[in-house]
């Protein structure tokens, strides 16, 4: 019954009118840049981070937690619509989302992926506050070395799940890490790698990293290939299911929530993996596998309730041990750092008010996706006939005045273009910028518990491998990275993410 | 450069071995300390070296199995993109946002091969509206909206 009250202090905090008008906007927010193809939630939350920092801490997090979910609904309706993903994770609903769209069910597939988004956030909400508390009070016990081989766990772990070079995405990661303990240490006082500049005394900010590295080297690769977007602009109609439809959706849905809630909470994992994995158990599991690519109802219900019950369940690490599982969890972390609150297992008994409603906000952010996503169908097929010639300038825009914002300093600008080439590189180079985003909020946490664990140990290494949580941590992440070295399992992994 | 098979990772490696060295070198200076008394060097002097360890084994596998070859469009985009933001980042204390604004959308628009200018100006002058709504009137940035001459 402790879950009720809890349930009820979040109640409390989210249905307060500032909350529930911070919730609607990240969600409307959210849908608007799920939509859109070529922007995703990275650079938007980056985006829109300077502007939260006037907000109270809740009211910001329950925004920015709804640009995540909410873009998962919206990356459907683009999907669907033009058969381009308008967001990562939606890249499977196009195979038979646009098929039902072009056999005219497109406003089936619409209605089918908002009612398994909304049970599968509905579940996922429930997860999570099932899920937390026991996972805190475990994470409260943790000494330093626990908290540094959780870490490792928790990159390597995030690596392996992620598509990619497996060597490149570590090399990312330590590169991440270096960036990331830019400025002054906290021991010493000295300034590293600051070369004298002042405005690096306090480190790099986050906000400039993910815009750079996601925004502006998105736009520029973008601009690089000459595509023309074909807008399927006929009339969407026809939302109502018939009974013998739902229920011919419903196990998929299920069984791509149940996907979801797990592979969430796994760092790397999230939306894309889920719906990737969904997926492909409802192709092997169907009947008539033929008719997947083709049209079938169950090619749109698993995945898309698997990417939103992935999107909410990547909450649960983040909250309850302060380790981000996706570059979105990793500027979740950022954001409750500029609101002084350090990320942990001690959240969310110093700040319950927080904790409880942030979870109760998902779900009634939920509600709202449902309620205003389908009749504002209208609006979004528009918005989807904008020129990328006319959006690209004014995301860009948005990217450069949130930068400048944040300390009121050109400074920042320019390392953001600073990174901005960076990012361009790795696009060449085809080195995955997720990894580094993870290093670089872990960085001086990572330093500072390792300092810690071995003042503590005399120096002795040993304590890593003697200390049983540590060392079955430890034990767990070498495992991972040996399973992945195997060719067979390398070969199934390329597999999973080339399906479709 | 044939002996190259995969030039990604080739150059991904090159890259990586790189950083670790500036890594190490910049950080000589920086006290290394013991494990139990760790100084501030001993962190990223140990992640350089981790760094560049990964960056040759990438780069030494680069030569023994194929990969593609790195492809690039246009060089247009880059320039003209980070251009923008850095004309915008000049312009924006002393001649403030609106300006900065609209230099930033009409610079940022000939990037596209659809460029238009009518279209550019318009969509300049329209932000720029936007941007004195949202961000001057509503959030109330505190950032120079007017140039220094008409204040």
């Amino acid at each position: 019954m402790e879950l009720l009250a809890n349930l009820g202090t979040g109640f409390a905090v989210a249905l307060t009118l500032q909350n529930l008008f911070y919730c609607f906007m990240g969600v409307l927010l959210g849908t608007l840049i799920g939509v859109l193809p070529g922007i995703g939630p990275v650079p938007t939350i980056a985006m829109l981070l300077p502007i939260t920092y006037a907000l109270p801490p809740v009211s910001a997090l329950i925004m920015l937690a709804g640009i995540y979910y909410g873009a998962q609904y919206g990356g459907s309706t683009t999907a669907i619509l033009v058969n381009l993903p308008g967001e990562s994770s939606a890249v499977v609903t196009c195979l038979d989302g646009y098929q039902m769209a072009r056999q005219g069910r497109a406003g089936k597939a619409l209605a089918i992926a908002a009612i398994g988004s909304f049970i599968a956030g509905t579940f996922a909400t429930l997860e999570v506050a099932a899920f937390a508390p026991p996972l805190a009070e475990v994470a409260l016990k943790f000494g330093p070395a626990e908290y540094f081989s959780l870490m490792v766990l928790g990159l390597i772990a995030a690596v392996v799940l992620a598509s990619g070079s497996l060597l490149k995405a570590i090399a990312m990661i330590v590169l991440g890490l270096l960036l990331g303990i830019i400025g002054t240490d906290v021991n010493s006082g000295l300034q590293r790698y600051s070369f004298g500049v002042p405005e690096l005394s306090d480190g790099i900010g986050f906000v400039v990293v993910a815009m750079g590295l996601f925004g502006f080297a998105e736009i520029i690769v973008n601009l690089e290939h000459k595509e023309h977007r074909e807008v399927f602009t006929s009339k969407v109609s026809g939302l109502m299911l018939k009974w013998s439809e739902f229920k011919e959706a419903l196990p998929a849905i299920l069984r791509g929530t149940g996907i979801g809630a797990v592979l969430g909470i796994l760092p790397g994992g999230g939306a894309l993996l889920s719906a990737f994995a969904s997926y492909t158990v409802e192709k092997k599991i169907a009947k008539d596998p033929s008719r997947f690519g083709k049209g079938a109802i169950q090619g749109v219900a698993g995945p898309e309730s698997a990417n939103n019950a992935g999107a909410q369940a990547s909450f649960i690490p983040m909250l309850t041990l302060g380790i981000p599982p996706n570059a979105v969890m990793a500027l979740m972390v950022g954001a409750m750092t500029i609101h002084s609150i350090q990320p942990g297992p001690q959240v969310m008994t110093s700040n319950p008010q927080l904790f409880w409603g942030l979870i109760v906000s998902m779900w009634i952010g939920n509600v709202m996706l449902v309620v205003l996503n389908l009749p504002l169908i209208g609006i979004w097929v528009k918005l989807l006939q904008v020129p990328y010639r006319i959006l690209y300038p004014a995301i860009l825009l948005f990217c450069c005045i949130g930068v400048y914002s944040i300390n009121n300093n050109v400074f920042d600008v320019y390392m953001t273009v600073v990174f901005g080439v960076l990012g361009w590189i790795f696009v060449k180079l085809e080195c995955e910028p997720a990894p580094l985003l993870l290093g670089f909020i872990l960085g001086p946490m990572m330093e500072e518990n390792l300092r810690r664990a071995l003042l503590l140990s005399r120096g002795d290494w040993s304590v890593f491998a003697t200390r049983p949580i540590s060392a079955v941590m430890l034990g767990i992440a070498a495992v991972l990275l040996l399973i992945i070295v195997a060719p067979s399992i390398r070969k199934k992994r390329e597999e999973a993410f080339q399906e479709g | 450069m044939s002996f190259i098979r995969n030039p990604k990772d080739f150059w991904a490696g090159v890259l990586f071995i790189a950083f670790g060295l500036a890594a190490v070198i910049i950080a000589r200076d920086y006290a290394l300390g013991t494990a139990g008394r760790m100084g501030p060097g001993y962190f990223p002097r140990g992640l350089g070296i981790i760094m560049m360890a990964l960056g040759l084994i990438l780069s030494l596998r680069a030569l023994r199995v194929d990969g593609d070859r790195i492809r690039f469009g246009s060089f247009k985009p880059i320039f003209i993109v980070l251009g923008s933001v850095i004309v915008f980042a000049l312009a924006a204390p002393k001649l403030g946002l609106i300006v900065a604004t609209i230099l930033l959308i009409v610079v940022s628009s000939t990037a596209s091969h659809e460029f238009r200018w009518k279209e550019a100006v318009i969509s300049s002058l329209a932000l720029s509206a936007a941007t004195l709504v949202v961000f001057v009137y509503g959030l109330k940035l505190q950032l120079p909206t007017w140039p220094w001459f008409l204040q």
